[in-house]
């Protein structure tokens, strides 16, 4: 900070105006949240002077049924989704790495189209197939998640797809041989060789599924039924009456949450980018 | 690499489980999803299909041509906004010292990891006549008057006879300040990433040779992260025109863009031909952009290794 030498040509950051505009920006990101993070703990009801801390508004959305049936909504959802996405998207990474096949340029294209087209495409036309097939969600609790979850492992599985095959791509195919050379079968070595590297890919696969599953919320909002709430489209509808603490506590739960699970993909991530090849 | 004939077990136990998955799940909604927009809606919940492109030349008439171009300049507005402000930040970052790298690079990823919605419902609570801008500016406000009394100028009511708070909510400046406000990380990231790779030897020899900073700007570094500009600039412009919960939150009955049009045609409308076929006019605006990038792309890598 108080650096005497002088401002060398390369030495952007030391510029005073390029340290502000980062600044300015850091603020612009965060001022909204940390606002209603901070007002979450407000006592008061005009929400801008601060009365004094206070859990009581969290209390209020713990004890709000609705909110909270539609919060464990979302989660079931997002466990689910993660199991069923994490083992679809390590198939089709194995796939795409171990094999030759007819069209696979085109194959691969398929499989990045949940990731490119527009959400609100995938969530319409989700809605109009569930429709004319006529899906059966009058049959109870958890038959009325069933479409919302199909929904969130169609998009979900290619992301966790990308990710195994970005680990899988450093792994040391002479590891596999040689379980074979010493007796192993196909799936033996799938099991003892190949999936034991992948972990670490397929960790981070499961918890990147499972943010992207609870912070979804516009193909939620069109697969769900009148009956099914979750946690997103709970708090839409809140905010379209009216701003209060309570959504906030319950939007800081949320936060939390998700930064917390993806704070942990990324540490396992970055933990297990030195080791190339060895496995 | 294997050729799948010397497995084929092994190929169809792991391919089929995900295929089923994208081609049932996915591909046939899609499908269903055009057939539908070449059909013609008869009665409250039937349609007949008769490939008709009725649904296609209304959804280009003037009404909804309007809407469309309106996303697609909004849509552009909000990528050149975030262009102009994520650029010196991406600039700096590639700049600091190691050690502050990691930092400030998580610190631009971090709101990517909170909900979508609640990002803009928290643009809303700080924008709203009741919002905490309003509420700062009206403590300003009586502060202010508070001294002018003090002083002795009270009567004159120079500021007004009493506070009126900013309208921020329900415009279309709400709406490209909120897009702005959640698509700003999709443009730093990329623009990152090519600065960081850029060999700022080159830099240096531009400088050492006399050129200024603008100059060098302007021919050096820009050239440079051409990729990464591209990009930055695909990547943004997507997701902001298949925007809905910004105009939607923030924006008042005339700034509506495509994906609102689309939800109303599926939900309160209940025109779902004419929503297939606008959500199809969608999805072909951003193919094109991918394939855009695709050519952009393919041209500057040409360049750099001429």
């Amino acid at each position: 900070m108080f650096n005497r030498r002088p401002i060398g040509p390369l030495d952007y950051t030391r510029r005073l105006w390029l340290r502000l505009s980062v600044l300015a920006v850091l603020v612009f990101l965060y001022a909204p949240i940390a606002t209603l993070i901070a007002f979450s703990f407000n006592d008061s009801k005009r929400n801008i002077v601060w009365r004094g801390f206070t859990m009581k508004y969290y209390e209020k959305a713990l004890e709000n049924e609705s909110l909270m049936i539609a919060f464990g909504n979302s989660l079931t959802i997002a466990l689910i989704n993660t199991i069923l996405a994490t083992i679809l998207g390590a198939m089709v990474a194995v796939l795409l790495w171990r094999f030759r096949f007819p069209l696979k340029a085109g194959y691969e294209g398929a499989m990045a189209l949940p990731i490119v087209i527009p959400e609100i495409c995938m969530g319409v036309s989700m809605m109009a197939f569930f429709g004319w097939v006529g899906w059966p969600t009058a049959w109870g609790w958890p038959m009325t998640l069933s479409p919302i979850i199909i929904a969130h492992v169609a998009f979900s599985f290619p992301f966790v797809a990308m990710i195994v095959r970005a680990r899988l791509s450093n792994f040391n195919r002479e590891l596999e041989e040689s379980a074979k050379d010493l007796g192993a079968s196909e799936w033996q070595a799938m099991r003892d060789v190949i999936v034991p590297f992948m972990k670490p890919g397929l960790i981070a696969g499961a918890l990147m599924a499972f943010t992207l599953s609870l912070d979804d919320f516009v193909i939620t909002f069109f697969t769900s039924g009148p009956d099914t709430v979750t946690f997103p489209v709970k708090v839409y509808s809140m905010v379209r009456f009216s701003v209060t603490p309570e959504v906030n506590a319950a939007s800081t739960v949320l936060i939390v949450i998700t930064v917390l699970v993806t704070a942990i993909a990324m540490r396992i991530q970055s933990r297990f980018k030195g080791d190339v090849g060895a496995g | 690499m294997e050729s799948w004939r010397r497995h084929p077990l092994v190929f169809w136990i792991i391919g089929l489980p995900p295929t089923f998955w994208l081609v049932v799940f996915f591909l046939v909604p899609l499908t269903l999803m055009w057939i539908m927009s070449v059909s013609t809606k008869v009665g409250i919940n039937d349609l007949d299909l008769n490939w008709t492109l009725d649904n296609y030349s209304r959804a280009l008439g003037w009404l909804y041509l309007e809407i469309l171009l309106k996303s697609f300049w909004m849509a552009g507005a909000t990528t050149l906004l975030c262009f102009a402000i994520g650029f010196p930040v991406a600039f700096a970052i590639s700049f600091a010292p190691q050690r502050w790298k990691g930092l400030l690079l998580l610190l631009i990823i971090l709101p990517f990891w909170t909900n979508l919605l609640i990002r803009t419902y928290a643009l809303i609570a700080v924008l709203r006549t009741r919002g905490y801008v309003n509420f700062s500016l009206e403590w300003l406000w009586e502060k202010a008057n508070g001294f002018l009394m003090f002083v002795g100028l009270g009567e004159y009511q120079l500021l007004g006879q009493r506070f009126e708070p900013l309208e921020l909510l329900y415009n279309n400046q709400a709406v490209l300040f909120g897009m702005t406000y959640v698509f700003l990380p999709f443009m730093i990231l990329p623009l990152y990433a090519a600065l960081e790779r850029m060999d700022k030897s080159y830099i240096e020899a531009s400088l050492d040779l006399g050129a200024g900073q603008w100059r060098t700007f302007f021919s050096v570094i820009i050239p440079l992260s051409k990729a990464g500009i591209i990009s930055g600039i695909i990547i943004t412009f997507i997701p902001a025109l298949g925007a809905f919960l910004q105009p939607d939150l923030l924006g008042g009955p005339d700034s509506q863009l495509i994906a609102n049009v689309i939800e109303r045609q599926f939900k309160s409308a209940n025109d779902w031909p004419f929503g297939s076929a606008l959500s199809f006019i969608l999805m072909y605006m951003t193919f094109g952009a991918l394939a855009l990038r695709a050519v952009l792309a393919k041209n500057s890598s040409a360049m750099e290794a001429a």
